[in-house]
């Protein structure tokens, strides 16, 4: 299965995630987003960890430090109301997006 | 940090592993397939970090916000650290801008460290002026310096509209500026040789006198100005700021090109001189050669320059060599201060992590990671120290300038270094210093004590136990600490208030309340024939006849000065063995000894008839000198002379020791000669007055400029502002008023400290009295429980700091004065303040203690 490059959308991916399960760590986005997209959308795992250091400091998602079921201490993630607002306007641009591109294949 | 975000990353792979394990996959399997599905881990720890710092940032931000919070909710707490702070912090950084203008800075001149002080030197005099001739001599000579300057006071009499003028100037050789590397501002420095007799008359104006004579006029290089009747041509001006300590302030700056009398003589030293080191020489063997060359010249001029030896000191040691044991005492005494300040805001800290440790201990069991409440301690003490330091460099800017205020104009003067002193870059590298140390211990502090403590206990209310003992007992040790510092401020400030009180009530010699002095300068159309002498009697007698005088004297030196080397003498029948005996020599009126309230032990006075040039001369000696010649004798009538003359002088009397040098200087031996056998112009008037003496100064400068305007007078004052202003008084009673005033804060300081400790334990210790009580204990015995504990600890202070104070004090020895070290009524006297402060202090919490209500004590948790 090819990779599919993510950088832009992988902010809205999390977020839609954190916005379906309420709390999260790092390895169950991954799994998530994995699962969700039916194995389409296969995300570099480390890659996911300087996007979400980014977007807690942007304020839209907060971070704790729990225990998973296991009793492993892990970092869970959290969305926040302004990360809340942050997905709408992600998911209208990504619609805008698609349609663009969509258009511009069906021209003739 | 950086773990965190390993921890992070790790659970992520380690929770794949577990899945793949699960799955069923072997170890290797899973490990290399999580790992390859994870990607460049050590690339997204880097991307992550790089994210993280900002976080971290924002994290700080609201540790800070907090801390200010805490400190706002504990007014009490929070005012008291930072007042004690500021003094500290403040306080020390005064005292280090003072120390770092005289002693750090180096003198502002050319290669500073290569200028030395070139001195001749007699067995009475071992750092004293030189001959001129000597000097000329020595340039000739193979000196190692490259460059060889000599300089002098000189008095300009200036004829203005309100009269004959005295301005203080100085003259110096031709090379002197350039020695120094200062070039004048506008028109030029002297010429190779613009020294030499005959040489036309030039000098240079200092900045201020250019701006308050002339007004700054850039048209002034080129006039004219006529000083001592001489024309002299004005040739430039010299740098804002210039200053030459030895000197002090002299507005007009001639050169020797106008030998005068003593000049003239080898045997008369009334230069100093200045000199440069060649590259590559040393002090020692600049001095090895000046003694060679001394040799020689005394083998060449046996009648002058026979025993006459030379030296050679730094020109800091110079100009420094007063003021250093000072600085260093006051130094010393102002870190002990900062140290108290510190111990006390520690114990102040200890106290308070004390009341939050059930906080402290709720975070550490939420996961707050031990560097989590370090950089929480940090910042606390961070927000301290901020405010404590940040007022007290106020502080220190308002100190320095009152400081500096309180110092008298002229002796601003001879250390024009202390106009220098302020906020620069070394003081705030010593303030950032002390500020980053004091926040090391700050944060230490509670740390240190959160570490050792034990979570079960702490978490618990009213947890007694282990935890709050070792706190008592590192409580304690602070406090005894704080006692011992200050009792060694305290007997350093009692030493030094001591050795002040002696230098000033100590035997003068004379009366001296009552006197005012005046300095009398005649032109030089005085000094023909016998016009000296007949002007002396004239304004003796004048002087004499105003209302309010008593009597009048006339000396050539006044007294309370530096030692001169003073004249060479001979004493028969007491064989000199070819070295000289050089006695400091006073020239006086008739009337001047018994005008100063001098003791006459044996003999006479000499009369005024006898005060004549054209007469035999006569002696009165002090008894240091008949001590030391005629041991066991009265020397009155015994002859001796000076040397090289055949003339045998009689000795007409015997006087109680006048302190004619520094106060704390021991005595010499003295003789007082006749005024008008030498024909010297200048001379300082001495009248004792009924009236205020301080008033009568007007009325004597008035008559004498009645009686000739062309005479200057100057330098008015009386003999106590004298006495009170000279060097050896000024600097023992700036030291104790100092060092007296950081004993009292330290005071203060440590007995709060005191009260503070005592009054805690006995608030830990409420349930342990309240059973006491219950059980049948009467008031007195917990008066008792809690007054032995806060003895104990006074006993060790006191008993610790008066065995450091007595080492201190040794070291302190210079600046001492008619009392030891070990001075037990003061030892006597800090201890039993301390104790009765300290008695005080505990009294409050145990009166408190005794009036506990057992039934409350037990009921409270």
């Amino acid at each position: 299965m090819a990779r599919n490059d993510l950088q832009g959308s992988l902010d809205l991916l999390v977020l839609k995630t954190l916005s379906q399960r309420n709390k999260l760590h790092g390895y169950g986005i991954v799994a998530h987003i994995q699962r969700a997209s039916d194995e389409l959308l296969q995300v570099e795992e480390g890659s996911i960890y300087p996007a979400l250091h980014r977007m807690e400091q942007s304020g839209w998602i907060s971070s704790d430090w729990a225990l998973t079921e296991t009793g492993r201490k892990a970092k869970y993630y959290r969305l926040t109301t302004s990360g809340a607002k942050q997905l709408q306007a992600a998911e209208e641009s990504f619609e805008q997006l698609v349609k663009g591109v969509r258009a511009m294949l069906r021209y003739a | 940090m950086d773990r965190e975000i390993d921890a992070e990353l790790s659970s992520h792979i380690d929770m794949r592993i577990e899945e793949n394990l699960a799955a069923g996959m072997n170890a290797d399997e899973a490990r290399r397939d999580a790992l390859v599905r994870f990607g460049n881990r050590t690339a997204a720890k880097e991307r992550v970090t790089g994210m993280d710092s900002a976080l971290m940032l924002d994290k700080i931000w609201a540790d800070i916000r907090f801390a200010l919070r805490q400190l706002r909710k504990n007014p009490g707490f929070a005012f008291t650290a930072i007042v004690v702070l500021t003094l500290g912090i403040g306080a020390s950084v005064a005292i280090f801008a003072f120390v770092d203008a005289a002693l750090i800075k180096p003198l502002p001149y050319k290669d500073p460290t290569r200028l030395v002080s070139v001195y001749e030197t007699v067995p009475s005099c071992p750092l004293c002026n030189i001959s001129y001739q000597n000097y000329l001599d020595w340039r000739r000579s193979d000196l190692p310096f490259s460059s060889l300057q000599a300089w002098t006071w000189e008095s300009f009499l200036i004829n203005t509209p309100q009269g004959t003028e005295l301005a203080r100037g100085a003259r110096v050789s031709d090379g002197f500026f350039r020695l120094l590397g200062v070039t004048p501002i506008l028109g030029r420095d002297f010429y190779a040789r613009e020294d030499a007799p005959g040489a036309p008359h030039t000098v240079l104006l200092r900045y201020g006198a250019w701006q308050e004579r002339f007004g700054g006029n850039r048209g002034v290089v080129g006039q004219t100005i006529t000083m001592n009747n001489t024309s002299y041509t004005i040739i430039g001006v010299l740098p804002e700021g210039f200053h030459f300590a030895p000197i002090g302030e002299s507005d007009f700056w001639a050169t020797l090109n106008d030998p005068n009398a003593c000049d003239k003589m080898r045997g008369c030293h009334g230069m100093f001189g200045l000199a440069r080191l060649k590259d590559g020489v040393s002090l020692q063997s600049a001095i090895a050669s000046l003694k060679t060359e001394a040799s020689e010249l005394a083998r060449q001029y046996p009648d002058s320059n026979h025993d006459y030896s030379a030296t050679a000191t730094t020109l800091t040691d110079a100009v420094m060599g007063d003021i250093r044991p000072v600085l260093l005492v006051l130094l010393s005494g102002v870190f002990l201060l900062l140290l108290i300040a510190c111990v006390n805001v520690s114990g102040l800290l200890l106290v308070r992590s004390e009341s939050r440790k059930h906080e402290t201990a709720v975070r550490a069991a939420l996961g707050a990671t031990p560097g989590r409440l370090f950089r929480q301690f940090l910042i606390e003490a961070l927000m301290l120290v901020a405010m404590g330091s940040g007022l007290g460099l106020g502080f220190a800017s308002v100190a320095m300038k009152l400081l500096i205020k309180l110092v008298p104009s002229r002796r601003i003067d001879g250390m024009p270094f202390l106009l220098t002193v302020g906020l620069n870059s070394h003081v705030l590298a010593f303030a950032a210093a002390v500020s980053l140390l004091a926040v090391a211990v700050f944060a230490i502090t509670p740390a240190a004590r959160t570490g050792r403590g034990n979570l079960r206990g702490d978490l618990t209310e009213g947890g007694r136990g282990t935890a709050a003992n070792t706190w008592r007992k590192l409580g304690a040790k602070l406090i005894v600490l704080e006692l011992a510092t200050a009792v060694v401020l305290l007997v350093g400030a009692g030493l030094l208030g001591k050795s002040f009180y002696l230098l000033l009530h100590g035997n003068l010699g004379m009366q001296s309340e009552h006197l005012a002095i005046v300095m009398v300068n005649p032109p030089k159309t005085y000094a023909d024939g016998d016009k000296s002498m007949v002007l002396e009697r004239l304004i003796i007698s004048k002087i004499g006849s105003l209302p309010g005088v008593q009597s009048v004297g006339v000396t050539s030196n006044r007294p309370v000065r530096a030692w001169d080397g003073g004249v060479p003498i001979v004493v028969p029948g007491r064989p000199t063995n070819g070295r000289r005996n050089d006695i400091p020599e006073r020239l006086v009126s008739a009337g001047y000894l018994s005008t100063v309230g001098a003791r006459l032990l044996h003999g006479r006075y000499f009369t005024e008839a006898e005060d004549d040039g054209d007469k035999p001369s006569l002696f009165v000696v002090n008894q240091t000198f008949a001590k030391k010649f005629f041991p066991g004798e009265n020397p009155v009538g015994k002859h001796v002379s000076y040397e090289g003359a055949n003339t045998q002088i009689e000795i007409v009397g015997e006087v109680e020791d006048i302190k004619e040098g520094q106060l704390d200087s021991p005595n010499q031996p003295v003789i007082y000669a006749p005024f008008n056998r030498w024909q010297f112009l200048l001379f300082n008037l001495v009248v004792r007055t009924r009236q205020n003496e301080e008033s009568i100064l007007p009325t004597l400068a008035a008559a004498i400029h009645e009686m000739d305007p062309a005479i200057a007078t100057s330098d008015g004052t009386t003999m106590t502002s004298l006495i009170t202003d000279s060097t050896a008084v000024y600097l023992h009673e700036s030291s104790a008023w100092l060092v007296g005033g950081f004993a009292g804060i330290a005071l203060v300081l440590s007995v709060v400290g005191l009260y503070g400790v005592i009054a805690y334990s006995v608030s830990q210790r409420t349930r342990e009295i309240g059973v006491r009580m219950a059980l049948g204990a009467e008031r007195g015995s917990v008066y008792t429980l809690v007054l032995k504990e806060a003895g104990k600890l006074t006993a060790i202070g006191i008993v610790t700091g008066l065995v450091c104070s007595i080492a201190a004090s040794m070291l302190m020895r210079s600046m001492l004065f008619g009392t030891q070290a070990w001075d037990v009524p003061t030892l006597a006297a800090v201890s039993v303040v301390l104790a009765l402060f300290a008695m005080l202090a505990s009294y409050i919490p145990a009166r408190r203690a005794a009036s506990v209500n057992p039934v409350e004590a037990l009921r409270a948790e």
